[in-house]
């Protein structure tokens, strides 16, 4: 009955996009505003990476409200999980000394292409957003392979969280005191273009949204690791 | 192969999304669900970037000299994409969390026998 | 060119299927993670670098992580 009616549905949405596709051709046409910030975006922002002169630069604005939606979602999750009475601990096999030595081996270098993501996120692809899941992606190896060091750094991951985002709206209100006077206006220098002290302050907000964004995947995993 | 050539992206992403729609439908284990849910962000994020595509065009970035502005995919759609994807990871490990009460709360994942469904 | 994305997308679909079809569900969860690996070459091939990069350590990488962690808090096959 329900597989039917979900059939039936999925049917009727089928024939509305089939009969707008037609009017949606594949691979001609962009629009304006993409136009402006491509050929404009290099002048303007300073950043070789149009995804990021667009992210950080011009919709920056979206971007700090996209990460306190992230900070809400690990907040809620806290909340829901800590009324979770800790249970007894399964019968879990403790980690060879091969694979936690192997995870312990990997950790640094992990970390260390995490910050290489970001910090050249003006540069090449990737950023903060990338880097930071990359640097949650080595804790969640600390966490499968060595058992015994189980716990994150309490207090190194909540300084690094809110150190990141007190960056990102502080350099927001001193653009809004000088220069142009608006909010994350762009008033460190330039630079010559694609080198990596350039786009002014563009690497450094990415550079904050990472440890952001890093400390916050990681809180997550540990937040759901926590009582098992 | 014309058709292919100019459809075959949107094919993908509209597969995915009716998957996607009919699992979440159709299933009724709510971590089933919940994948259901993935594989339509999934599909929603290709078809979005699709529609920026430009044949034979080049990545957003002049990493080069040489590469002109003609050609450049639209930078909007992915600059959308990349915020949705991370998103949609701390939107999922909320409904997870929330699936780890239900499951200390009912002692059950079925969503017919947490919400007493008829059908 | 066209063939390879055709594969591709023909071999994602198919982990999506089979994501429906998983009884065990660590099964479906590396079935969608399958899923979302495939879609990271596609937005490789649609000259979208730095979403591929994103789709590969959040949508591969982390989302199985978390849907593995909740499994194992919850329970593991669906009846």
């Amino acid at each position: 009955m329900r597989k039917i009616i979900g059939i039936i549905l999925l049917i009727i949405i089928a024939w509305g996009i089939i009969t707008s596709l037609q009017e949606m051709p594949f691979g001609t046409s962009r629009a304006k505003v993409a136009d402006h910030y491509i050929n404009k975006g290099r002048e303007e922002t300073g950043a070789a990476n149009i995804v990021t002169s667009v992210v950080v630069g011009y919709r920056s604005l979206d971007t700090l409200g996209e990460v306190t939606v992230l900070f809400l979602a690990a907040i809620g999750l806290g909340a829901v999980l800590a009324t979770i009475k800790r249970k007894e601990d399964r019968d879990t096999e403790k980690a060879s000394l091969i694979l936690s030595t192997g995870c312990r081996f990997l950790f640094p270098p992990i970390l260390l292409f995490g910050a290489y993501i970001f910090i050249h996120g003006h540069l090449t692809p990737g950023g903060g957003f990338q880097g930071g899941a990359i640097i949650a992606s080595a804790f969640v190896l600390m966490y499968l392979g060595c058992h015994e060091e189980k716990k994150i750094n309490e207090t190194g991951s909540i300084i690094s969280e809110s150190l990141g985002g007190l960056v990102f709206v502080v350099i927001g209100l001193i653009g809004l005191t000088i220069g142009t006077r608006y909010f994350l206006n762009n008033f460190l220098p330039k630079g010559e273009f694609n080198t990596l002290l350039s786009a002014g302050i563009i690497p450094i907000i990415y550079i904050a949204i990472g440890f952001k964004v890093g400390a916050e995947l990681s809180k997550i995993i540990d937040l759901l690791m926590e009582e098992s | 192969m014309s058709f292919l050539h100019n459809y075959i992206y949107y094919i993908g992403a509209f597969g995915l999304i009716f998957i996607g729609l009919f699992i979440m439908i159709a299933k009724r284990n709510y971590i089933k669900v919940i994948i259901g849910l993935s594989i339509l962000e999934t599909g929603v994020n290709l078809f979005l970037i699709a529609v920026g595509y430009i044949s034979n065009g080049t990545a957003p970035i002049f990493s080069k000299a040489g590469i002109e502005a003609e050609n450049m995919v639209d930078p909007v759609p992915q600059a959308l994409v990349l915020t949705a994807i991370v998103i949609g990871l701390a939107v999922l490990g909320l409904v997870l969390s929330l699936a780890i009460r239900l499951y200390k709360h009912y002692g059950t994942l079925n969503l017919q026998e947490i919400k007493e469904q008829r059908w | 060119m066209i063939l390879i994305v055709s594969f591709l997308v023909v071999a994602m679909l198919a982990a999506a299927v089979s994501a429906y079809f998983f009884k065990d569900l660590l099964s479906a969860v590396i079935a969608s993670c399958m899923v979302s690996l495939l879609a990271a070459v596609l937005f490789f091939f649609l000259h979208a670098p730095d979403v591929a990069m994103a789709e590969a350590s959040i949508g591969a990488a982390l989302v199985t992580a978390v849907f593995v962690i909740a499994i194992r808090r919850t329970k593991r096959y669906e009846e």
